[in-house]
């Protein structure tokens, strides 16, 4: 589905700023319908990553591959055909604070051109998956974190897309909303068997959703493969400072309720 | 007294509100496309264009550093050349065009500027053109700033309008200078200032009013 051959991107020096390096060589093969997590600190590189799957970074070299097509070769004029193809989530939202959510929802069916019927029946279904029927004509100020990321699932639904990129959706939403989140978007894979490429810095988050996961640090992938064998058997340094990080984000969440390291675990499980 | 006044008062608030509306409608056509121009050509930006900020970024500057009093005596050729006279009320809205173009074209920048970048990338995701990013998303999400600038826009004009009002042009400024100032006679002046300041707080309220209405981000 999805195939990132020795991708590397630079970033030319500026003034102010020495040539920065932000992938080093970046293989990963994603197949259809599978929910792939991509993990690592802040600056590892891997929001990079994700932007060079819709080609919103440019890759310096290496290929994407997306349905047999290296992307990376589009034109000016396909690229925003190719880009309907995925949906994209992002930590802030991103939504239109002039528009309500319907109309944010429609917003990807607009720019294809589509008419007024066919917006309504793309995005009159979308409001119940994401929970949001009472709401379809407030405003995004009205909404809360969670309400609005529901919009922001929604609405990179409504193109119909075979993929949906995800970066860091639940960084900016308090532990209950990103259970929910992440089981909205659980159940999204299940009943639209969309391919998901995750990016997030925390633990809970890959063990919650994914099928597979990437670890990366300094612009290379460390360790790759299944969410249970890394979990169990976490080699690189990386991987182990990412899991230990998990407790240590509860003890400071929780101001001394936790007891021992298996009860915090056990938190940090339900969380995510 | 006011019998005589009146006719002469409303004629002057008429041509005034005329110079201001034209001039305003005119230079909102040019400097619209220039401000998202210059917000949008920046490195890396929509529209790319460094040229075009080397060329326009210095021009703008330049109209605007120049005394409005000095652009429209200077540009009176240039006024001349367009309606083929530099006196009276449609001369005077060639010079008022001018000096506001380059003002809302920074107003719209500014604006634009301040639209959060997460939604232009957003856009992009979603597939959209440059152009449709421009209409679908930074003019509506700029909308509330947009309007406030062109409101301040106005009010600075009904400003330049008594100005050029002494160089023959008619309106509410040319009445005060004329009648309340060489011919002293303070009721007038003051009947003037009093319609000015009505007037410019009609601008600033509907304005308002609109901005309000644009602004959906804190209901």
């Amino acid at each position: 589905m999805i195939r990132l051959s020795n991708v590397q991107k630079t970033y030319a020096a500026r003034r102010g700023s020495d040539e920065h390096i932000a992938l080093r060589g970046i293989n990963l093969d994603i197949a259809a319908g599978e929910i792939v997590g991509v993990i690592g600190r802040s600056g590892a590189g891997k929001s990079t990553l994700i932007r060079c799957i819709n080609l919103l970074e440019t890759p310096t070299s290496g290929t994407v591959t997306v349905d047999d097509t290296d992307v990376t070769r589009l034109s000016k004029r396909d690229l925003p055909l190719f880009r309907r193809q995925l949906g994209m989530v992002f930590q802030h939202f991103n939504l239109l604070s002039s528009r309500t959510v319907y109309d944010n929802i429609a917003l990807p069916l607009e720019l294809a051109g589509a008419s007024k019927a066919e917006i309504a029946a793309a995005v009159d279904p979308l409001l119940p998956l994401v929970g949001l029927e009472d709401k379809r004509d407030r405003y995004p100020a009205e909404l809360s974190g969670g309400q609005k990321q529901r919009v922001g699932i929604a609405r990179a639904l409504s193109s119909n897309p075979k993929v949906l990129l995800c970066d860091e959706v639940t960084s900016a939403l308090d532990p209950e909303t990103t259970r929910q989140i992440l089981t909205l978007l659980k159940d999204i894979n299940k009943r639209l068997g969309l391919t998901m490429v995750v990016i997030t810095h925390e633990m809970a988050v890959v063990k919650a959703l994914c099928d597979r996961v990437a670890v990366m640090d300094g612009g290379v992938i460390v360790e790759e493969g299944g969410v249970e064998g890394i979990f169990a058997d976490p080699k690189h340094a990386t991987t182990q400072s990412l899991l230990a990080d998990e407790f240590m984000d509860f003890r400071a969440g929780s101001e001394g309720n936790n007891n021992t390291g298996a009860a915090s675990a056990q938190t940090a499980g339900q969380e995510g | 007294m006011f019998s005589t006044l009146a006719p002469i008062l409303l004629q002057a608030t008429w041509e005034t509100v005329y110079m201001v509306a034209v001039s305003l409608s005119i230079a909102t056509a040019f400097g619209l496309p220039l401000g998202v121009l210059l917000a949008t050509s920046g490195r890396g930006e929509l529209f790319e264009a460094l040229w075009f900020q080397r060329v326009f970024g210095p021009i703008v500057n330049a109209t605007r550093s120049v005394p409005f009093i000095i652009l429209a005596v200077a540009i009176i050729p240039f006024t001349r050349f367009v309606v083929g006279t530099s006196i009276g009320t449609s001369a005077a809205i060639v010079p008022l065009t001018v000096a506001a173009i380059p003002f809302i074209a920074r107003i719209i920048e500014g604006a634009i500027r301040e639209v959060d970048s997460g939604l232009i990338e957003a856009a992009q995701a979603m597939g959209a053109r440059p152009v449709q990013v421009v209409t679908k998303v930074l003019l509506p999400e700029a909308l509330p700033g947009i309007i406030h600038g062109l409101t301040l826009t106005a009010v600075t004009l009904i400003g330049y309008s008594a100005m050029v009002g002494a160089v023959g042009a008619g309106g509410l400024g040319d009445l005060g200078i004329r009648y309340g100032y060489q011919r002293f006679r303070p009721d007038v002046m003051a009947a003037v200032v009093i319609t000015l300041i009505v007037v410019v707080q009609a601008v600033q309220s509907f304005g308002d009013y609109l901005a309000r209405k644009a602004d959906k981000r804190n209901i």
